[in-house]
């Protein structure tokens, strides 16, 4: 099964185009910042330079190095979607499991609880959230996603486990009197683990959407330089009207080809793991 | 002869190769007769039924022919198919719980069924045949989701005989059936036969037992080739092919209790089909084999209406 | 179907209960005198407003009372639709801030989903039949779908707007217009609305359009449709049922996408200073009138679960099954 999954894995453009596009934006925002000697919001030098030699994206009003923003922002852009697509991938496998495992009234309360966060517009309990409570770390941000991002995760496993709960090998391990929890980890969660990884990566994809939006509205981490926040300051500087395009194309750009390169990859996934999906 | 099928032989594309499914079956079904086809899973049954009717994406008409009623069937090509489905040859599928339009009412997807293919529909003749399957005239006006699963099933077998066809394919229709529900099953089909709905059977099982209730001949086949073929009571009682032998000796008798007298599966596997060996394909797990099974045992005809592949029998 | 609808509102109902009782609480949350603080973190516009405000928010608030007093008079106070006043536009009570920027939104939001969803799922259609349109209707939603709605929204200004000057970027009319019931004020109104709802549309349709042809594939796979084509029936009948089949997920996947539409246009209208709710919840935020932001909450919240209810009425319209009672759309 691996080295089958392995094989189609490294026949799958979609795949490794997506994984491509990630892990060299992953390397640029990682590795980048080690070769960036000022931090991303001094003031380096000359205001409003186009790309260049020097400022390879350009430098903006006030003269802030943009590709050093640019790099910072990428570490920040995939430190959020990570954790928020983690924290809701977390969530969601525990609430999932549980209500499909479980059943009976355990199901029937997470299963009201999943409708009702469903049902409520992410982005206004975010923005209300965020202003009240203010703390702005990167980290909080994602926390605060990954709270309101669960509920279509949860609902889709629950889904799975349910399927899987009466299967003969999910038996035989509660006749010989293994407990929920393991049976869980043991049976369940192994059993459908590529599908955990497809739902993780779309989550990982939606947070860093949530946040470019929370950033714009200035919601944004204020001790962090992230792709949003380059376009949250673009747009409130008017770099749309002075014509500094270097400002805001960049970082939407990053985004797109982030969020995008995910989405393919999932795709490229779902076609490895699942046989009827492989072109012949 | 209704049905005339030739050297036929229907591979599956896969990744590592073609595999040999269908590889050379040919047969004769006369008017009237009603066909079992009975075999392990994977012996090539299934895809037979598929190539008489309509193949997979992935399957491909590799040679042999299928004559029905005078005519060649183009079963390679899916659209030239087209004008026989239905009218000349129709399909009970495995699947008849979910074979309907879940979102249409049953007498609104059956009429647009028909006037899909030029055909009008003759409501006196739906509600007769209704009645004869114990249906209510209302089920027409009912979806799919309204119906038990018995009601399904025989609401797909009115449909898939309306338009009276040559043969008719019956794919594993009982096998999720209880045995009481099966009896019935196969009094309905005895019954289409009898009043014309359908000249010719192929009857997809891998139960011989019941297929002997049912069935004129019984055909049996063994990794992709056609293993014996007999009228059903001598494949029952005087089968000779060791393949046969084993698979009615491994049938619970009336009356003997499962504790009384063990199943005794037949040891061993088929071989794959990607790149089988020449030679009998069941030498490997065959009591019998010598020598000679290293050569392709040919269906041999060793009394009337007996064929029998392998060099023991003949 | 009594069962399913008696399901969906206790759900809505729930839900509504929740949001009121999370506005009313995060305020009590916050640490010390919150009237006092939220006063001094505000821009109020006029600074011989303070007092009188204060006096009008320590009485709103009722500290006094027992908090659970407290809780059912702001049940009160809402459904008198009073969400009291702005600190950023005083003297104006937030309700009206609300109601004149929720026709904006609206003429945004609703033309922009529906006609997304509805040329989404024929492109998605298209691309499940043929491997041509296939290949190029799915990177290009991909891409779509990939882009924030904020930055696309920003390119379409900056190329349309700034660089060829061919629409406005800002506002919902030209400063020199009044708004009145004539031709030119329509041009006007219509003009600047096409750029941004274009760029809800383009980035909504991608999503649909995958959706869309993800389902049919399924469909097209499905059981009736191999009965129907071993029958002989033409394609033509069978797309039709798969296309129908596969418009109820859609359905239900619209009422899943409300909360990323709603947000795609709020920040949609802040990038085109459109004055709907968007341009209302910046100028909150920037200017920390939490009353605003609070109300602004809550008409979100509102709008969602109605629409969510308009759309499982569409759903037991157009889905047979739940009318029959015997199974309901996935809650």
């Amino acid at each position: 099964m691996k080295t089958e999954a392995l094989y189609f894995a490294v026949r799958n453009t979609k795949l490794l185009v997506g994984a491509g596009i990630i892990l060299v934006l992953l390397g640029i925002g990682v590795i980048g910042p080690f070769f960036i000697e000022k931090p991303p919001t001094e003031y380096v030098g000359m205001q409003m330079q186009p790309p260049g030699a020097e400022y390879w994206l350009g430098t903006n009003t006030f003269g802030q190095d943009l590709w050093a923003q640019f790099v910072h922002g990428l570490r920040t852009t995939f430190l959020v979607g990570a954790l928020g697509g983690g924290i809701a991938a977390v969530i969601g496998m525990v609430v999932g499991f549980l209500a499909g495992y479980k059943g009976g009234w355990i199901d029937e309360i997470l299963n009201m609880l999943t409708n009702i966060v469903l049902v409520l517009p992410t982005l206004a309990v975010l923005f209300i959230l965020n202003a009240y409570i203010g703390v702005r770390s990167a980290g909080m941000q994602a926390l605060f996603i990954g709270l309101t991002q669960w509920p279509w995760a949860a609902r889709s496993i629950r889904a799975q486990t349910f399927s899987l709960r009466g299967r003969d090998f999910v038996d035989l391990a509660r006749l010989s009197g293994v407990g929920s929890g393991r049976i869980i980890a043991r049976e369940i969660a192994p059993n459908m683990s590529s599908y955990l990884l497809l739902t993780f990566i779309l989550l990982f994809g939606g947070s860093i959407l949530i946040a470019s939006s929370l950033d714009f509205i200035g919601l944004g981490p204020t001790d962090a330089v992230s792709l949003g926040l380059m376009l949250q300051q673009a747009h409130q500087w008017s770099a749309m009207h002075l014509g500094l395009w270097w400002w805001f194309v960049p970082p939407g750009a990053g985004i797109t080809l982030i969020v995008g390169a995910l989405y393919v990859a999932n795709v490229g996934l779902d076609e490895v793991f699942n046989p009827k999906l492989r072109e012949l | 002869m209704t049905l005339e099928v030739d050297d036929l032989r229907v591979y599956y594309r896969t990744l590592k190769g073609d595999v040999q499914a269908l590889d050379g079956v040919s047969f004769g079904l006369r008017d009237g007769e009603i066909l079992g086809l009975a075999g392990e899973s994977g012996c090539g049954k299934t895809t037979l039924g598929k190539a008489l009717i309509r193949l997979d994406g992935r399957m491909k008409h590799v040679g042999g022919s299928v004559t029905l009623d005078g005519q060649v069937l183009p079963i390679g090509e899916d659209a030239k198919m087209n004008p026989y489905r239905f009218k000349q040859v129709s399909l009970i599928p495995q699947y008849s719980m979910s074979a309907m339009n879940p979102t249409r009412k049953i007498g609104r997807m059956v009429r647009e069924l028909l006037e899909s293919r030029r055909e009008k529909l003759d409501l006196d003749e739906l509600h007769q045949r209704l009645e004869l399957v114990e249906l209510p005239k209302d089920v027409l006006g009912k979806y799919p989701i309204e119906l038990s699963g018995g009601m399904k099933q025989r609401m797909v077998m009115v449909i898939s005989t309306l338009l009276n066809p040559s043969l008719l394919i019956a794919d594993e229709i009982t096998s999720a059936l209880d045995v009481s529900t099966q009896k019935a099953v196969v009094t309905t089909l005895k019954g289409f036969r009898d009043r014309g709905f359908v000249k010719s059977m192929i009857f997809i099982t891998h139960d011989i037992s019941l297929t002997n209730q049912l069935a004129d001949t019984i055909m049996v086949m063994y990794a992709g080739k056609l293993a014996e073929k007999a009228p059903a009571s001598t494949v029952v009682n005087a089968p000779k092919h060791p393949y046969t032998q084993l698979l009615i000796s491994s049938l619970p008798e009336v009356g003997v209790r499962y504790a009384d007298k063990r199943l005794t599966g037949i040891p061993g596997n088929p071989p794959s089909l990607l790149k089988p060996e020449p030679g009998c394909r069941f030498r490997a797990r065959c009591p019998l084999a010598f020598e000679k099974c290293a050569e392709d045992p040919p269906p041999v005809e060793v009394e009337k209406d007996h064929v029998v592949a392998c060099w023991k029998a003949a | 179907m009594r069962r399913y609808f008696g399901r969906k509102l206790l759900i809505y109902g729930l839900t509504f209960f929740m949001a009121v009782t999370v506005n009313w609480l995060v305020p009590r949350l916050m640490p010390g005198d919150p009237v006092a603080s939220m006063l001094a973190r505000a821009r109020v516009a006029q600074p011989e407003a303070q007092e009188a405000l204060r006096v009008y928010y320590n009485n709103l608030f009722g500290f006094d009372l027992p908090w659970w007093q407290q809780y059912l008079n702001s049940w009160g106070s809402l459904f008198r639709g009073d969400f009291g006043i702005s600190l950023w536009a005083f003297p104006t009570p937030v309700a009206d801030l609300l109601t004149r920027a929720v026709p904006y939104s609206l003429a945004l939001l609703v033309p922009s989903i529906l006609l997304s969803w509805v040329v989404g799922n024929r492109l998605g259609a298209l691309a499940a039949r043929r491997k041509v349109l296939d290949n190029t209707v799915l990177p290009v939603s991909y891409v779509l779908t990939a882009t924030p709605y904020l930055w696309l929204a920003a390119l379409m200004a900056w190329g349309f707007g700034v660089v060829w000057g061919i629409f406005p970027v800002a506002g919902g009319y030209s400063f020199s217009m009044t708004p009145s019931f004539t031709w030119d004020f329509f041009v006007d109104l219509f003009w600047h609305w096409l750029l941004p709802f274009s760029s809800l549309f383009l980035v909504a349709l991608g999503g649909w359009a995958i959706g869309m042809r993800n389902v049919i594939i399924y469909e097209l796979e499905s059981d009736y449709a191999n009965y129907m084509s071993a029958l002989g029936a033409p394609q033509k009948l069978i797309r039709r049922y798969a296309f129908r089949n596969a418009v109820l997920p859609q359905i239900t996947g619209l009422a899943l996408q409300l909360g990323v539409l709603v947000a795609g246009a709020l920040v949609t209208e802040i990038v085109f200073s459109y004055p709907g709710l968007g341009s209302l919840i910046l100028a909150a935020i920037q200017n920390k009138d939490f009353f605003l932001l609070q109300g602004a909450f809550l008409f979100i919240v509102l709008g969602v679960l109605i629409a969510n209810f308009i759309i499982d009425v569409v759903y037991v319209i157009v889905d047979p099954r739940t009318r029959v009672g015997m199974v309901g759309a996935a809650a």
